[in-house]
């Protein structure tokens, strides 16, 4: 007798539907299920943030949930945030400011700056620090993440403001 | 023609040397679209896990593996046994000695590959793990070096004759059966005559702990065998592909024309990629025997447990010097925990890597240093972690030294420093260890540094702070960190460097196509330095076309031309000086096409910007794109058509990169934290090709070097135990502990390097060290330390200030 569960999670605007076990874990649906290889795994214990999405409107590091944990939610991961035609700000500003250099923290990186910027859209850098301490980065030392995420803010705040 | 376009514009055009070219890299990792070697996915796919070790030294008596391959989704499990026949079950290392690649009648570390399980999937394969059922008699663990050198315990029973005394090993003589090798440098009577006849002589010893790169991707491979054309294909986190065909080919005795090695994207390195692992063995034997495709990806537990940890250094040091403070000797004793198996990643030539750069910045005329490796029950590795061979261990040392030397002559270190820097106009400098130090200039760049951070304002601050602490005023002491250090990279000229043999040269090949852009293919590999962004750059200042119009290519074997890889610091002194002979070679041949276009001799045309105009008339030109169409369009007598060139270069020295370093720091003696307030960065790491770059790396060095002088450590208890293996106890820090750094620079172009260019991602971790340490062993200078052993944790930090009675 199969002991799965039915799932259905809504990934980057997708609906998906799917038997798995109960001890599946997200990163494993979204990267080996659902083939979406933006987020990392850097550590399955939830300290380094590469494995890190959106879910319902917060941050999550997919690596410690079950997908049965996430059934029925949504879901956003680094491709959802924006693609060659729609960059999102963050994504330029790391692109700018040299805000990665291997790339691999950086899915889950861009991932967390767009829920700190929602939540709080002018921190200070003492803020950014730590708003971003859940995600780790081994190679930039930081300093020009914090500087692309203030340039982003700066960007979303203009551009909203243009908007008003 | 007219030209509208100024010269300045021109150059601006080609975004060359010298200019923060944003890099090409970030489109796709900024997108989620980087293509990591987890990231791999072929048809039937399989993974594999290994069973590993318990303990740390254990014989093993059984393996049933019956059980195993009863799990759904379980097809196969490998031991020692299923390798033996094809002579797999022990591989060479780097270093000269050998390796089990599954355990082979017994254990040396906790955390050992014992057997190899082939399952579906990931799950699968952790169910077959808990299946397997093996048998282990215990064995009296010995995790300290001196204790190994005295014990009877024989860890390595296949390095002993048949009386248990030690044959010799790759290094020569062996003096115990847990002893490696004795590797010397420099002059041993005269230097310890020199410090038995010395007016002043400082001692100290220090442990530079164990502790491991861990890069934020660990380890992984997929090895696909295609038993219908016969061809491996092999993916993997590689920091020197070539070097991995060559050594698979040669354990393997697959010809090397049917093995393709791929280095995809790598998620950082910082010396943890170097090495060959048993997973790669297992994942490409796995294949074979199933004839699926099987990936292995470590996980974070294994990486720190297994793979390349670094230092483990036990330094013991004299240093003499006259009364006013010149350095008149130095004598260094090294006891180097190397693990179960030496399989140290350096050059064949130094068991100790380039340790022997202990001299440091300074001109100290008599010198003498020993390395004993040692066999333990710990993990194998000694990588380079973020330094070339060494040299942290080596920079750490000296400057350590010279610390303890300015406290025991009473006086400023950072002045003890000046009077003892080898002078410019000594340059090349051959150090009494022998290395030839191609240039330098350290006392401007020590004076710049003195003089960005007000160092005497500083010191008359920390005067201030040491008073008001004895009144009662403050809780909080200061340390000022001083640390001047010389790298020694860019290995390496293959008269003395070579890797199981293979010479360490570079390499770089250029095609131009007719449209006036190009590719050009190296043997080097990124991690995350932003090859494709610089060395596009360095060849658009050679060749004239744009960068953009540069596509660089690393890491796939059937295309890149033989190469060595990239680590220690190598890629821009090697592959970077292959690149612009290459462009240089293409040069030569735009030369005569030009001059041929124009009707004019070879030698009445010269280079400029992106043409070749003729001399004396600047209106008559031929632009390199114009060049490259007409090398593929006209026949032109006495040339070949095309444009494409290939350049190994054997570099005649290695590079010198040097830098000063200053922090400042407020420590609470009552939390025993650290707060950093201020550290400034200079680095000379001779021609800058892309100043953000630089920038970047010396930031993300300086991070390292944080993290490894205040916290990071591989710790094991008596059993063999490891204490850290996991990133809650391994210390890697967060945006929150890292403050911002100041960069500068100073630039003394190396002579021998074709573009003057040195190299620099690893000088901030290098000079970080010492740096932060000193920091810390600074702020009890007045309550009379000498010296405290890194890591200075927390808690380390308050036993510190404990032990000196701060907390009465
Ligand atoms: S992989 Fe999820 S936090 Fe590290
Ligand atoms: S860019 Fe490499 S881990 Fe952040």
């Amino acid at each position: 007798m199969s002991n799965k569960m039915h799932i259905k999670l809504n990934v980057n605007g997708k609906a998906e539907e799917f038997l798995a076990e109960p001890r599946e874990l997200l990163i494993y649906t979204l990267r080996e299920r659902l083939n979406i290889t933006g987020p990392h795994i850097g550590c399955e214990t939830s300290h380094c943030g590469a494995c890190t999405v959106t879910i319902d409107g917060k941050s999550v590091k997919s690596c410690t949930m079950f997908a049965a944990q996430a059934d029925g939610k949504e879901i956003t991961t680094i491709e959802g945030i924006g693609g060659p035609d729609d960059l999102h700000p963050l994504q330029e500003a790391f692109k700018e400011h040299h805000g990665l250099q291997c790339g691999y923290c950086t899915p889950g990186m861009i991932t967390r700056a767009t829920k700190l910027l929602e939540e709080n859209p002018n921190p200070t850098e003492e803020e950014i620090r730590f708003g971003m301490a859940g995600n780790i980065c081994r190679c930039t030392g930081y300093q020009n993440i914090v500087k692309s995420i203030q340039a982003a803010a700066t960007e979303m705040n203009a551009a909203k403001e243009a908007a008003e | 023609m007219k030209d509208e376009v100024t010269r300045e514009e021109r150059v601006d055009n080609l975004k060359g040397m010298g200019c923060s070219r944003k890099r090409v890299e970030d489109a796709r990792f900024t997108q989620g679209k980087g293509n990591y070697v987890d990231d791999v996915k072929l048809d039937g796919m399989l993974f594999g896990d290994f069973v590993r070790s318990p303990y740390a030294h254990a014989r093993i008596t059984n393996i049933d593996t019956a059980a195993a391959l009863e799990v759904p989704g379980v097809l196969a499990v490998l031991t020692a046994a299923d390798l033996e026949p094809l002579g797999l079950h022990w591989m060479p290392t780097l270093a000269g000695d050998k390796q089990m690649v599954l355990a082979d009648g017994k254990v040396l570390f906790q955390g050992q590959e014992v057997a190899f399980v082939v399952a579906e999937d990931r799950y699968a394969a952790a169910d077959g793990i808990e299946a397997v059922v093996v048998d282990y008699e215990e064995l009296p663990v010995i995790v300290d070096p001196f204790e190994a050198l005295k014990s009877d315990v024989i860890l390595r029973p296949d390095t002993v004759d048949e009386n248990g005394k030690a044959v010799d090993g790759a290094h020569g003589p062996r003096n115990h059966p847990n002893h490696i090798f004795t590797w010397e440098a420099g002059d041993k009577d005269p230097t310890e005559e020199v410090i038995a006849n010395a007016d002043v002589v400082a001692e100290e010893e220090m442990y530079y702990h164990r502790t491991h790169p861990c890069p934020l991707e660990t380890c992984g491979c997929v090895a696909s065998m295609d038993k219908v054309n016969g061809k491996l294909t092999l993916w993997g986190t590689f920091q020197a592909p070539h070097a991995i065909r060559t050594i698979v080919s040669l354990i393997s005795g697959i010809e090397e024309h049917n093995i393709r090695v791929i280095s995809p994207d790598i998620g950082g390195g910082f010396g943890n990629k170097v090495g060959a692992y048993p997973g790669y063995v297992c994942s490409v034997v796995a294949s074979i025997v199933t004839g699926k495709p099987v990936k292995w990806i470590e996980d974070r537990t294994d990486n720190l447990m297994t793979t390349a940890f670094a230092r483990d250094y036990w330094m013991k040091g004299k240093i003499s010097a006259t009364p006013e403070g010149k350095i008149t000797g130095l004598h260094c004793h090294v006891t180097a925990d190397h693990g179960g198996f030496d399989a140290c990643a350096d050059p064949t030539k130094f068991p100790a890597g380039f340790m022997n750069i202990c001299t440091g910045s300074y001109d100290i005329p008599t010198a003498y240093l020993a390395v004993d490796g040692v066999y333990t029950n710990k993990a194998p590795g000694g990588v380079s972690y973020r330094c070339s061979f060494r040299v942290t261990e080596a920079v750490y040392f000296i400057e350590r030294m010279i610390e303890v030397l300015a406290i025991k002559l009473d006086m400023d270190a950072a002045e003890l420093r000046r009077i003892n820097f080898i002078k410019k106009e000594q340059f090349p400098y051959t150090a009494a260890l022998g290395w030839e130090y191609d240039s330098g200039d350290y006392h401007t760049a020590w004076d710049k540094a003195l003089k960005a951070v007000d160092y005497d304002g500083l010191r008359a601050e920390q005067v201030q702070r040491v008073a008001d602490f004895k009144a009662g005023k403050t809780r909080k002491l200061m340390g000022i960190g001083l640390s001047f250090f010389t790298e020694i990279v860019g290995a390496g000229p293959v008269k003395n460097c070579d890797i199981l043999g293979l010479g360490m040269f570079d390499s770089c090949e250029i095609r131009i196509h007719p449209t006036g852009s190009a590719i050009a293919r190296l043997g080097t590999i990124s991690q995350g330095q932003g090859h494709a962004t610089t060395f596009a750059q360095i060849l658009a200042s050679e060749i004239g076309l744009p960068a953009d119009s540069i596509t660089i290519e690393e890491g796939d074997t059937d295309t890149a031309p033989y190469g060595l890889g990239t680590y220690g610091s190598r890629s821009t002194p090697v592959a970077g000086a292959a690149t612009a002979m290459a462009g240089r070679k293409i040069r030569a041949k735009a030369q005569m096409i030009a001059a041929y276009l124009l009707e004019v001799h070879d030698n009445d045309v010269e280079f400029d910007v992106d043409r070749f105009v003729v001399k004396g008339a600047p209106e008559k030109f031929k632009t390199m794109k114009e060049i490259a169409f007409a090398a593929y369009n006209q026949a032109i007598p006495g040339i070949e058509p095309g444009l494409e060139a290939v350049s190994y270069y054997d570099p005649p020295n290695m590079t010198y990169p040097f830098g000063a370093y200053i922090c400042v720091m407020d420590i609470d003696v009552d939390t025993g934290v650290p707060d950093i307030r201020r550290f400034y960065a200079l680095d000379d790491c001779g021609t800058r090709i892309n100043p953000m770059i630089i920038e970047g790396q010396v930031h993300g060095g300086l991070t390292e070097a944080l993290a490894v002088a205040l916290g990071q450590e591989i710790a094991y208890d008596d059993m063999g135990n490891c204490k850290t293996g996991t990133l809650m106890d391994f210390f890697l820090p967060t945006a929150w502990e890292v403050p911002n750094y100041e960069t500068d620079y100073t630039v003394t172009p190396s002579p021998h390097h074709p573009i003057g260019a040195k190299g620099v991602g690893e000088s901030p971790h290098v000079g970080g060290v010492p740096c932060f340490s000193n920091a810390v062993q600074d702020a009890f200078r007045a309550f009379g330390n000498t010296h405290t052993n890194m890591p200075h944790d927390h808690w380390r930090i308050w036993k510190t200030a404990n032990e000196m009675g701060l907390h009465d």
